[in-house]
């Protein structure tokens, strides 16, 4: 977001350091983001409800307890419906459901945490370079965007994720490597409307170097934009982790929602109608899944109101 | 655009004498132009298919282990045993040397023998296809349908409470896990839970032994559960699309020119706004159509479908390389030709673009 100087920070510019007034300037824009924020009503609902689950899985350790997976020691019996002690009911081994959901946010959000960090990074740096450096560099890297656009995201990341061992950064790779190409597309779009821009040619003029035109000037632009786009990319980051988690390419020896679900499968859950296993770390998805897509819409009609996004 | 509609405008202003080729040279400079762009755009679609074709190959070559060893499913062989498997599979030649033979033989449509059916790959694709081709087509005519439908009422009424509840609804079921939801209404239709009877087969696509029309109608039966599973989670994006694209041109001029004719609400939309708000979503519904292919291996899973999805997934837990493999290149494959086939029919509807 481009922030205007206006008089009265002019006049403190005479009395404040560059730095403290680069701070005090974004803190103005942080402030003015925040008061837009607020008035989407969807999103205010989709940052409340992360903001809870992010506390229930930084506080598992306290609550849960990392014994809550262990098969061996137990406490229930097999399969048992919700009851006082079990308020979920537990799993075939006995585990109580109720903990191991709290237990497997931990894994569901960190896995769409950084597989979306990981994506939109390669997305942003590949992005960023097809748009600042022009020619056959360029060309090359958005045929390879294109390319990667058109591989069926899911189909690609099973097959990676079946090549590579069974581990929790193996998921978090194939969800970055495959999803990062509409970012790119983003990126360059955006990079190259800034570097049209006179500033940028003053920037030259003096001496700037494609390192510095890159980091000080294209960045700083690029950034909101990518903000944005890694908040709906966590939630299909989270999605496509449960999928895998489901078709059994998931780390079989941690607790995820996926995991839960395919558990569940497994245990026969579906045929004897036991539908108390099923229900709650599906909804644990839905519910963190629409959470940031809320958030990234919001963030999205603050950033470009011209996107037409309902309040 | 502005640079050819221009130049005809001052031509149709010269006088009758002119008006003949005036109308015509436009339209064949249009045509010599549209040919450049589709032999363009299908040139570009073909080496995709070609870099599919390499990736599928070496890709799942990296699949860590020998695959002669998932073959012989574990079970102790002997060395000439596993000599002949590599041989017979053509797993003893270097790897150029397999590369240049598998692509051979994939543009004769060989794509290699599954390990897991012993049977050619590509009769096992062409045996699964029209059962994927039956449920992703049933899926894909209602959630365009409604996600057109209710998109278009709910930008025409935009802000309202309508509005607000079918978006909310769009966004949450386009959140929820399709396998998850897929399982539910198995557990709540198939199996039943407490008053509600199982109404429907939890799985497969036919109960077998049955004729004419009341196989017709058993496989709609079997139909019915995964097509709502599909529909409900893919429309919500329908739906989102067509809503700002028409949102984006209802504050365009010339819809208010319409209402000044005294046009009524209803025929301003269908008339005026949808058909022009109507271009992304085309493109939308072409990407939808390439991707559901795909997009289909969860619910296939879950409903035991017997269609592509299903079989990727039975090839997977092998793993079966050549029917991953050839899988792989399908689903890619379909959705590079539907994204070629929406490139060539924009120009068409939009005339701005490809010129």
């Amino acid at each position: 977001m481009t922030t205007e100087a206006t008089p009265q920070d002019q006049a403190q510019a005479a009395k404040t350091s560059p730095r403290a007034l680069t701070r005090q300037r974004r803190r103005h824009s942080a402030a003015r983001f925040w008061k837009q924020y607020r008035s989407h009503r969807a999103g205010l609902f989709g940052l409340t409800a992360l903001l809870l689950f992010a506390l229930i899985a930084l506080t598992a350790p306290l609550t849960i307890g990392s014994d809550v997976q262990s098969v061996t020691d137990a406490p229930g019996g097999p399969l048992e419906s919700p009851s006082a002690e079990f308020p979920l009911g537990t799993d075939q081994f006995g585990r109580s459901l109720l903990g191991l959901v709290v237990w497997g946010s931990r894994v569901s959000l960190l896995v769409g945490l950084l597989a979306a960090v990981l994506s939109v990074a390669i997305g942003a740096l590949i992005g960023i370079t097809a748009g600042h450096f022009r020619g056959w560099y360029a060309t090359v890297l958005m045929r390879i965007t294109d390319w990667f656009l058109v591989m069926p995201t899911l189909v690609l990341a099973i097959a990676l994720a079946t090549v590579m061992s069974r581990s929790l950064s193996t998921i978090i790779l194939a969800i970055g490597v495959t999803t990062w190409p509409t970012t790119a597309r983003l990126v360059r779009a955006q990079t190259l409307a800034v570097e049209s821009r006179p500033y940028i040619e003053r920037a030259k003029a003096l001496g700037g170097g494609h390192w510095h035109i890159m980091s000080r000037h294209v960045l700083p632009n690029v950034i909101p934009l990518v903000l944005a786009q890694t908040t709906l990319i966590i939630s299909s980051a989270i999605l496509a982790e449960a999928t895998l988690a489901f078709l059994g390419l998931g780390d079989p020896t941690v607790v995820s929602w996926g995991g839960l679900l395919q558990d569940a499968r497994e245990a026969g859950a579906v045929s004897s109608g036991k539908w108390w296993y099923l229900v709650p770390p599906g909804i644990a998805i839905a519910i963190v899944a629409l959470a940031f897509t809320l958030c990234g819409r919001a963030v999205e009609s603050v950033l470009n109101p011209r996107l037409g996004v309902a309040r | 655009m502005t640079a050819e509609a221009t130049p005809s405008l001052v031509e149709k202003t010269d006088g009758p004498a002119e008006a003949g080729p005036s109308v015509h040279g436009p339209r064949a400079r249009t045509r010599t132009a549209y040919l450049r762009y589709v032999a363009g755009k299908v040139g570009g679609a073909a080496v995709s298919l070609l870099a599919v074709l390499v990736t599928s190959f070496f890709l799942f070559r990296l699949i860590p282990g020998d695959p002669v060893k998932y073959m012989t499913g574990g079970r102790q062989v002997s060395a000439e045993q596993l000599a002949a498997y590599r041989r017979e599979f053509g797993l003893d030649l270097p790897l150029w040397q397999q590369f240049t033979e598998y692509c051979g033989k994939a543009l004769t449509g060989d794509l290699g023998t599954s390990y897991q059916f012993n049977a050619p790959v590509i009769d096992k694709i062409t045996e699964a296809l029209p059962n994927t081709l039956l449920l992703t087509g049933t899926a894909f005519v209602l959630y365009t349908a409604l996600g057109v439908f209710l998109g278009t009422r709910a930008a025409w009424r935009h802000g309202r409470l309508g509005d607000r509840l079918n978006t909310g609804l769009a966004l949450t079921l386009y959140s929820i896990p399709s396998f998850w939801l897929g399982l539910l209404l198995i557990i709540v239709f198939s199996v039943g839970i407490g008053p509600i009877p199982g109404l429907f087969p939890t799985g497969g696509m036919e109960s077998g032994g049955e004729e004419g029309f009341a196989y017709v109608l058993d496989v709609a039966h079997h139909l019915i559960l995964p097509v709502i599973t599909l529909v409900a989670v893919e429309y919500g994006q329908t739906l989102l699309v067509t809503r700002s694209a028409l949102l984006d041109e209802m504050g365009s001029d010339y819809l208010t020119t319409a209402r000044a004719k005294g046009l009524r609400d209803d025929l301003v939309r269908r008339r005026h706004a949808v058909p022009n708000a109507m271009l992304p979503t085309v493109t939308l519904i072409f990407v939808n159509l390439g991707r559901t292919v795909a997009g289909v291996i969860l619910v296939e899973t879950v409903f035991s479908w017997p269609g592509l999805g299903g079989l990727f997934y039975q090839a997977l837990s092998v793993p079966d390389l050549p029917l991953v493999q050839g899988l792989f290149f399908i689903f890619a494959a379909a959705v590079i030709v539907m994204n070629t086939l929406a490139d060539l029919i924009y120009p068409l509807l939009d005339p701005r673009v490809g010129r």
